[in-house]
């Protein structure tokens, strides 16, 4: 692609820059923003909409920005809940995605069910947009299981804590597909920390070597629990580490939902008709602090924090679909209740007494219990029957010890 | 290394003179021949046939797409794997040595591991990670670890060895057809060790399962240990590199007038403690050996369950050969660290035969 002539013109960049395929690899200078955090229309030639897999991107449809709109509410309403339902002492931890939200409506918005999400532990939000329930997706963190839903049900990965492991699964899902000829596409999230560790890099180069249909988004916040990314990385930019890898990268304002479609989508299509991996970039801001375990005004400053707020990825799209005529308040209202519906399946999932049965333990850690694993079941089904006798023998007044005999 | 012999890929039927290498690679080709979603790949796996020519042929047999070399990381393999596995592959890779697997050992406990009982057992992982493990072959540095103790203390992993030619086709096709996800680990100092098997009696096992890519689960050898030679005096447990010591101490042992029990243990995880209790309790008397450091070892598992198990049979208390706890030495010290016939028939005189 030829949309940065300037570069191209230098001896030797053209095929620095020119990866199997052609294709220009290097990031747009600035990310790219479609919607002005006012909620005005970005102009080309502003520095800011010229991309490389195409010269412009193309705003979407105001049905689908209504869409995303929709989901962004959803998605507030949710993090809010779920802080609230933290704060009350009713899950004992929940990793926000509070700002993040036009991110977490991109990943699912530019998917199709028979696609893969691989998103990691701050991701509930996108992955709740696949179709997963509340109860099912907060299962994990209300502390009953490790994970609360098939994942082939969704064509949705539960989420990974380890940091970038999960990208690695993705990249695996999208070779299978690819050698079964299916138009399979996976998209792999992760943040900016993620992006230090070493299966970040073989994730981007296997998904590279093997041309397969993975689009990476990494949402860049700002910082790995307190840790600014400058101290993570001294690249031009996240989304530069892709011409290493020999694949396109961009690089989007991840508070725009409408930049987020249409730079996602179009990486997301390139995937589906085999044009190979590429690597996003959103550049957003963590609003809360990395979880309700951490103290963030330990290493940032509330100025800081405030200056992301006129930057909210919810006002801006409300703002610019009002004054597109697009958004009417019974479309606010037909969403608020939405949302205000799921939060109470949140409420209703986290407030439902739960008693994990504690011989599941030993039924899935292996297709068939090994020998040892039925003998420890056993042992733990003795135990948890002396003390129902031992509480029996006790509430009709007898020693409850006695049942240990 | 310079001086593998490479397997031709060659239709092979009857009563042959085997390689354990090449049952290894018979029991991939097969596997691969009966099921389309049978993968094998890893590090130079591809064209070279892997440095230990263990893949040899299957490439150039069943194309790049089901027998291919990927870039030089195991965690990239064995989370590419993972992701394969999820989505309807059953993917055989290849780390080339023991000690170059530990990169990938992320990978292997915080998902391959924990995959199926996170999910509930919704995502089951078939996949099977293939490691020439242990010395004896005047290896350098990092090529001769006995790491089996980091696999087996992690729920949720098989972990097989074999330590026969028959054994080497039979635990891998096995492996290979096993709902879950298998560490196999190959000893490397048996890779061209000969023996006469039948591969079409090998192959009838897996026939009336054709078409699920591996035996019927009741004829599985995963959670089965052998019996190998029958003795009445005394028993020797052994897996894997520490098999033929063990036979050999038992031959010497034999023509001192001493009957010796061998048992190959064959897979760590599942334990066969029902094989291995009934054969201590009818000899009283134990010995395991293994190549591993001792300290918190497999071996140390398998001497403590039968203690715990078998107390009022024993005549003795159960001991130990194994490696020292140091690192692998180097190939001019091999012989010294190495459990050998003399250790172990040391480790025999000391059972208590006064009290018998």
């Amino acid at each position: 692609m030829t949309n940065h002539p300037e570069f191209m013109d230098h001896p030797g960049n053209a095929a620095l820059l020119t990866g199997q395929h052609g294709e220009y690899l290097l990031p747009s200078q600035n990310p790219v923003q479609l919607i002005t955090p006012e909620g005005a229309i970005r102009h080309r030639g502003d520095g800011h909409s010229a991309g490389n897999f195409k010269d412009s991107y193309p705003m979407p449809s105001a049905e689908t920005l209504r869409r995303g709109y929709a989901g962004l509410v959803l998605g507030r309403r949710i993090n809010e809940q779920a802080g609230a339902l933290v704060r009350q002492g009713r899950m004992a931890v929940y990793p926000s995605s509070l700002g993040q939200e036009a991110c977490q409506v991109a990943a699912w918005m530019v998917l199709e069910s028979s696609d893969w999400l691989f998103a990691s532990y701050r991701d509930t939000v996108a992955i709740m947009g696949r179709g997963v329930s509340a109860a099912e997706a907060f299962e994990s963190l209300r502390g009953d299981w490790h994970s609360g839903f098939n994942p082939y049900d969704y064509n949705t990965a539960l989420p990974t804590t380890p940091l970038a492991t999960q990208l690695l699964h993705a990249v695996g899902v999208a070779h299978a597909a690819k050698l079964r000829g299916e138009d399979t596409v996976v998209l792999a999230m992760c943040g900016d920390g993620a992006t230090s560790e070493g299966d970040f890099h073989e994730a981007l180069n296997f998904a590279a070597v093997f041309h397969v249909p993975a689009v990476f988004l990494i949402q860049n916040n700002q910082y790995a629990i307190s840790v600014p990314l400058i101290h993570q990385n001294v690249a031009p930019s996240l989304a530069h580490k892709a011409i290493g890898y020999g694949m396109p990268g961009e690089r989007v304002d991840g508070n725009d939902l409408a930049a987020l479609l249409t730079v996602l989508g179009t990486a997301v299509d390139r995937a589906r008709k085999g044009g190979g991996p590429a690597l996003i970039e959103a550049h957003t801001y963590r609003m809360e602090a990395h979880t309700n375990a951490d103290d963030s005004t330990r290493y940032r400053s509330a100025e800081e924090v405030a200056q992301w707020v006129p930057k909210d990825p919810l006002k801006r799209l409300r703002k610019y679909l009002s004054d597109a005529g697009e958004l009417g308040s019974e479309h606010e209202e037909t969403f608020t209740v939405a949302a205000d519906g799921v939060a109470k399946q949140l409420r209703d999932g986290l407030n439902a007494p739960s008693s994990p049965d504690p011989l599941d333990m030993f039924r899935f850690v292996y297709s068939e219990p090994t020998p040892q694993l039925r003998k420890q079941s056993r042992q733990l089904a003795a135990e948890l029957a002396a003390v129902a006798v031992a509480s029996a023998t006790t509430a009709a007044g007898g020693h409850g010890t006695e049942a240990r005999s | 290394m310079t001086a593998v012999p490479a397997l031709a890929p060659v239709e092979i039927s009857g009563r042959q003179e085997l390689t354990f290498a090449k049952a290894l690679n018979l029991a991939m080709a097969d596997a691969m021949a009966e099921d389309p979603t049978v993968l094998v790949f890893g590090e130079d796996v591809g064209t070279l046939g892997g440095v230990f020519r263990i893949t040899d042929g299957l490439k150039k047999r069943f194309g790049e797409e089901r027998c291919f070399d990927t870039p030089l990381a195991e965690s990239g393999i064995v989370g590419m794997a993972t992701g394969m596995a999820i989505n309807g592959m059953r993917p055989v890779v290849e780390m080339q040595f023991d000690a170059f697997a530990y990169p990938a050992f992320e990978q292997i406990a915080s998902h391959v591991a924990k995959m199926g009982n996170r999910t509930r057992g919704r995502v089951r992982l078939p996949l099977v990670i293939r490691i020439p493990y242990a010395g004896g072959i005047g290896g350098v540095e990092h090529h001769c670890d006995s790491s089996e103790g980091y696999y087996v203390q992690t729920p949720g992993l098989t972990v097989l060895t074999p330590s026969t030619i028959s054994d080497a086709y039979i635990l891998l096709r096995d492996a290979i057809a096993s709902p879950d996800p298998v560490v196999f680990m190959e000893p490397k100092k048996l890779y061209f060790s000969k023996g006469s098997v039948d591969v079409d009696d090998l192959r009838a096992r897996y026939a009336s399962a054709a078409g699920t890519g591996g035996a019927l689960a009741s004829q599985s050898t995963i959670g089965q240990a052998a019996v190998i030679r029958a003795g009445t005096d005394a028993t020797l447990i052994a897996y894997g590199p520490s098999v033929a010591p063990a036979l050999a101490a038992a031959e010497t042992a034999a023509a001192e007038g001493r009957s010796l029990q061998v048992i190959d243990v064959r897979s760590l995880v599942p334990y066969d403690e029902a094989t291995i209790d009934a054969a201590v309790r009818a000899t009283g008397r134990a010995v395991v050996i293994a190549e591993a450091p001792g300290f918190a070892s497999m071996a140390a598992e398998i001497a403590a369950g039968i203690q715990e198990r078998c107390f009022h049979s024993l005549a003795a208390p159960v001991l130990r050969v194994t490696g020292f706890d140091v690192p692998y030495p180097a190939p001019k010290l091999e012989h010294y660290y190495l459990p050998g016939v003399d250790r172990i028939l040391d480790a025999v005189d000391q059972l208590q035969w006064e009290h018998s």
